[in-house]
């Protein structure tokens, strides 16, 4: 989880949601949420002070942004190898 | 000033192109004016025509008609083009070519190509040995002369899938003993044995193309994760991209061998994030005119080094930037087919195709 995020720091954000990764070769689109969510881990290292950030943007319980940060990553995964 | 380059590799068929006509469509685009001469094998090789790349077309003997024939025709080439710069970039011809660079440049034609050893070191059959000494991973490699080989294989810890692959060109993946078999036949039919069998690993495959300076350096280079394949495995699609250790290990190989000419080493990322070195070939790859759409013109980078000329130190080239292949239909005028099938060269007036 903590080579993902550091990874997602490489990447090229567009204001639509294209995401490019410049090592990989790969891109691919996210949502807002997404984006909002990649913006942030390219200056945030600590995965807790990110999720306490994101709750402090979005209305939903600090339990289920956690869930879907999990989810997220472990997507965004998939991408960044 | 203005220089005259001949180039090989001019068999630009649509689905695995020679090539040539990338490279010369770089020197076309390179700060220096070049004179581009191709050179080929067959009267269909379609670069002979292209007149916006290709000034001027020629045939060559079949390599199998030796050096001496390939010598002499190049001498007789060179009376009436003054070939300044040789540029081969087939694997089959780079052996000849290696053997011939001294006699060449006694003519004042320059190459910037491997020796016999630095060929010999990167061949297939040895990849694994010269990975190693790489520090790289790469997958098992044998040479097989018979095709039972891949009956009996898994009980000597082999198992399938696996490659199957010839010496110089072509590769099929082969997922039991009979497909393997059949590769075996078909690709030792074309090109002779050995025919190599290697181990498959999944993976994504990424690309460097490069020059190497001589003297144990990396001049420059551009990397490439293939997006899109025609049905034999080359890529019609691609991007830029930029890996740190694929740029490493080509520093390496570099250094190793002191690389002179130019590369392109083929590797693999495994689904776990390692690397695997595939294959290194002699020569820039197909797709080498990314290089010019970069910003790093590597057939210039060449001929400036050929050419004993100074670089500028090169700088790391933009990832995100794409090539999708097409397929365009050269137009060529009778008169141009009959000289060149009968002349082995193409009109020196213009012809239909501009």
């Amino acid at each position: 989880m903590k080579n993902t995020l550091l990874a997602s720091k490489r990447l090229a954000l567009s204001e639509s949601g294209f995401v490019f990764d410049p090592v990989s070769g790969q891109s691919f689109s996210v949502n807002e949420s997404g984006l909002v969510f990649l913006r942030l881990a390219q200056h945030e290292d600590d995965l807790d002070k990110l999720t306490t950030q994101l709750v402090e943007q979005f209305d939903a319980s600090s339990v289920e942004i956690k869930r879907d940060v999990q989810d997220f990553i472990n997507r965004l995964q998939g991408f960044l190898k | 000033m203005s220089i005259t380059v001949a180039v090989t590799g001019m068999n630009a068929r649509a689905d695995n192109p020679g090539p040539g006509l990338a490279i010369a469509r770089c020197l076309k685009e390179s700060n220096t004016p070049t004179r581009v001469v191709g050179l080929g094998y067959e009267a269909l090789d379609p670069a002979l025509y292209h007149r916006g790349f290709v000034d001027r077309g020629y045939l060559l003997p079949y390599p199998s008609h030796g050096e001496d024939a390939l010598l002499a025709r190049v001498c007789e080439l060179h009376e009436r083009e003054k070939f300044d710069v040789l540029i081969p970039c087939l694997d089959a011809e780079m052996q000849s070519f290696a053997r011939l660079a001294p006699t060449l440049a006694g003519m004042g034609i320059r190459t910037f190509i491997p020796n016999s050893h630095q060929l010999a070191l990167r061949s297939k059959d040895r990849l694994p040995e010269l990975a190693k000494e790489i520090g790289i991973a790469s997958p098992k490699t044998q040479a097989i002369y018979q095709a039972n080989f891949f009956h009996s294989c898994q009980s000597q810890d082999w198992q399938y899938p696996l490659m199957v692959k010839g010496l110089f060109y072509d590769a099929k993946i082969a997922y039991n003993a009979e497909e393997a078999v059949a590769a075996f036949h078909r690709i030792a039919g074309e090109w002779g044995v050995p025919v190599l069998a290697q181990s498959w690993i999944g993976g994504e495959e990424i690309n460097l193309a490069g020059v190497g300076d001589g003297e144990g350096g990396l001049a420059g280079a551009v990397m490439m994760k293939k997006r899109a394949l025609t049905d034999k495995g080359k890529g019609w699609a691609g991007i830029s991209i930029h890996d740190e250790e694929l740029l490493a290990a080509a520093q390496k190989f570099c250094a190793v061998t002191k690389w002179r000419g130019g590369l392109e080493l083929e590797m693999l990322r495994d689904t776990q994030g390692g690397l695997h070195l595939i294959e290194i070939n002699p020569r820039f790859p197909a797709w080498i005119y990314l290089s010019a759409g970069v910003g790093c013109n590597l057939p210039e980078l060449l001929v400036k080094l050929a050419l004993g000329e100074k670089l500028i130190p090169s700088t790391p080239t933009p990832a995100g930037v794409l090539f999708i292949r097409y397929a365009e239909e050269a137009i060529v005028s009778l008169a141009d087919f009959e000289n060149i099938t009968v002349w082995g060269e193409t009109l020196r007036t213009e012809g239909a195709f501009a």
